[in-house]
């Protein structure tokens, strides 16, 4: 494999172990430690780690297959919303109880209904739980569908989309579209899911209420690092079976790899899927810890910055992709914090949140021509692309 | 001597120009064929209709001793079927090692779940070691097949081609772009191939198919113009007409 220091076992073991070290530090110094490290931004470590799992699963379906999609972070959110529908739901059956608790006679199961609906859907102007909330008061149901409903719809788009041979620029515009037009649905106020409000309330866990928003922080971070390093592993596992072989090669020289006799259609729409699948498991990470997920989050724009990360990590490696979003989505949110102090030249003005998005865009323009590896390309010294000579 | 792939009667045409007209060729077992023309005669959308890539507009293509027919199969079904191509410009993974350029085209199971689950076995690493020293690539096996030269790539894809282990062979222009003692090589290569499968060879150079000693069949305008030995197509007045006397 190229860049082989990666990608041995010994390697990735220390990696991980290194990590957990880390992620063991980080508890250490939280609220619930030493009290070095607020409790908002061991969420903001919780959520890079999401982030992270996302860029790893993009890098595998657009760095190592050569797919660049525009879309994935449509399966993210869809992660999110599923995990949010359950939260929603029962931290609102949870009050509406708690209401109930005083009237004499005990609500029917109609009356709680119609109470939760009036509750969530008030907003939107309806009292009535849509047909898709229908498995929403059942945790394990709903974590069944974060696999299941990103998983199917991949596989619907892809399946179109790959059968009817579409690569390059076109299928990053027809991701694009995909991810487009679910934001623009779920915009609508009867699409189900709150129109523009979205669900919130995320952080609140039902059956929790009485923990601390600390150990509910700390309880995530844990979650969205195993989920990480499971990922990783994943994406270990394919990249170094033939499998990953077969993908790279698709990525290289379509036709070939369909003239030694692959279906090329079914691999890609393979490893399309797992991403799907693995993007929604990490949005369903992230949603609870920022707390709120809306239509916004689909917006194309969120995918552009997944595959920004990956650009700038090195893509077609499973590190790079990792350190990639963590590095980016970490200064990203420390520019555009409004905490960092604009500087004063003579002729102008340095604010940094403004400034941020365009000095991102330069050095992702300088990364694509002078480090096409990206960080991790100029790390190991090979700064070097595939076809660099003929 | 039974027929390995049939050809019958096939046309295909590009926004009303007739690339192939009603064209009928066949095959036999462990047969070698050279396939010559001007160009645009067809040769290489022959090509791509056996190997799935172009459909015929009409006609059909009958494989194997069992009669199948390729017109509706995919690329991959009829490579897996033994159908293995080789193209004009090297066509390798660059950015795999030659090992792995090797390993991927071993005559094994193609699916998805398989290909998770594989395991490179000692056997056949000895067998992708045993096709690497017949196209003097033993110790190029860890290099980048990127890094080769132009005539270790043409002959990394015949390396390939042999570990995909096909029935028939379509290779499209072995010896464009190699020195006069490569085309030596390539020759004795693929009358050594030609014992145990059948080889479809489309070439230019009249040399080069004078020395594979096999028939050739003269494709002109899309149809067969002629069919035979070297001497008796050289003696061939339409042939010398629309070819070699130009």
């Amino acid at each position: 494999m190229e860049v082989a220091r990666f990608h041995t076992k010994k390697s990735i073991i220390a990696m991980c172990i290194f990590f957990l070290i880390f992620m063991l530090m980080v508890t250490a110094m939280s609220q619930l430690g030493m009290g070095f490290i607020s409790t908002s931004f061991i969420k903001t470590i919780g959520k890079t780690l999401t982030l992270c799992l996302a860029a790893l699963a993009l890098d595998l379906v657009w760095g190592y297959c050569g797919i660049l999609s525009l879309g994935h972070f449509a399966f993210f959110a869809i992660g999110g919303y599923l995990i949010g529908m359950w939260l929603m739901y029962e931290r609102t059956k949870d009050i509406v109880l708690q209401a109930f608790l005083n009237e004499e006679l005990p609500p029917t199961a109609t009356e709680i209904k119609e109470m939760i609906g009036s509750q969530i859907f008030g907003v939107v102007g309806g009292s009535e739980i849509p047909t898709i909330w229908f498995f929403a008061d059942f945790l394990s149901i709903q974590i069944f569908l974060i696999f299941l409903i990103p998983g199917l719809l991949a596989l619907i788009f892809g399946w179109l989309a790959f059968r009817s041979r579409v690569t390059g620029v076109y299928l990053s515009i027809l991701t694009q579209a995909m991810t487009l037009a679910l934001s623009l649905y779920l915009f609508q106020n009867d699409s189900g899911l709150r129109g523009n409000n979205g669900l919130s309330g995320l952080q609140n866990i039902p059956g929790l209420e009485t923990v601390s928003q600390a150990v509910i922080s700390i309880i995530f971070l844990w979650l969205s690092a195993i989920a990480l390093i499971c990922g990783f592993l994943l994406a270990f596992w394919i990249t170094r079976s033939k499998f990953g072989v077969v993908i790279m090669a698709i990525r290289d020289d379509e036709s070939r790899t369909r003239f030694l006799g692959y279906n090329v259609e079914r691999y890609k729409l393979v490893i399309f899927v797992i991403t799907a699948i693995v993007c929604a498991v990490a949005g369903s990470l992230y949603y609870p810890q920022a707390g709120i997920v809306n239509p916004t989050e689909l917006a194309p724009i969120a995918s552009i910055y997944l595959a920004v990360w990956v650009a700038i990590g090195g893509r077609g490696n499973i590190v790079g992709a990792v350190l990639g979003a963590a590095f980016v989505s970490l200064i990203s949110s420390v520019f555009t914090s409004g905490q960092l102090p604009n500087i004063d030249l003579i002729l102008f003005k340095i604010k940094w949140v403004d400034w941020w998005l365009p000095i991102l865009g330069v050095s992702f323009v300088f990364i694509t021509l002078y480090a096409p590896r990206g960080i991790i390309g100029i790390l190991v010294g090979r700064v070097r692309i595939g076809k660099s000579h003929e | 001597m039974s027929d390995i792939l049939e050809v019958r009667n096939i046309s295909v045409s590009f926004d009303g120009f007739k690339a192939i007209n009603n064209l009928s060729f066949s095959i036999g077992v462990g047969e070698m064929r050279a396939i010559i023309g001007p160009n645009g005669a067809g040769k290489t959308t022959f090509m791509d209709i056996i190997t799935g890539k172009t459909k015929a507009d009409s006609g059909d293509v009958i494989w194997g001793k069992d009669n199948i027919s390729l017109i509706n199969k995919s690329e991959s079904q009829i490579a897996q079927l033994g159908v293995g191509r080789k193209f004009q410009k090297p066509t390798v993974f660059e950015n795999k090692t030659v090992e792995d350029n090797l390993m991927i085209s071993l005559n094994n199971e193609r699916g998805f779940i398989s290909a998770l689950v594989y395991n490179y076995s000692a056997m056949e690493k000895k067998r992708v070691e045993k096709v690497a020293e017949l196209v003097n690539l033993k110790n190029f096996l860890q290099k980048r097949a990127g890094n080769l030269s132009h005539g270790q790539k043409q002959w990394l894809e015949i390396g390939m081609l042999i570990a995909q282990d096909p029935l028939l062979l379509l290779i499209d222009e072995p010896a464009a772009g190699m020195t006069s003692s490569e085309r030596r090589d390539t020759v004795r290569l693929l009358k050594n191939l030609s014992k145990t499968r059948s080889i479809i060879v489309v070439e230019h150079d009249m040399d080069f198919v004078r020395n594979l000693a096999c028939n050739v069949t003269v494709l002109h305008e899309g149809s067969v113009l002629a069919e035979g030995n070297i001497d008796h197509i050289s003696k061939n007045n339409d042939v010398i007409e629309v070819y070699l006397g130009r």
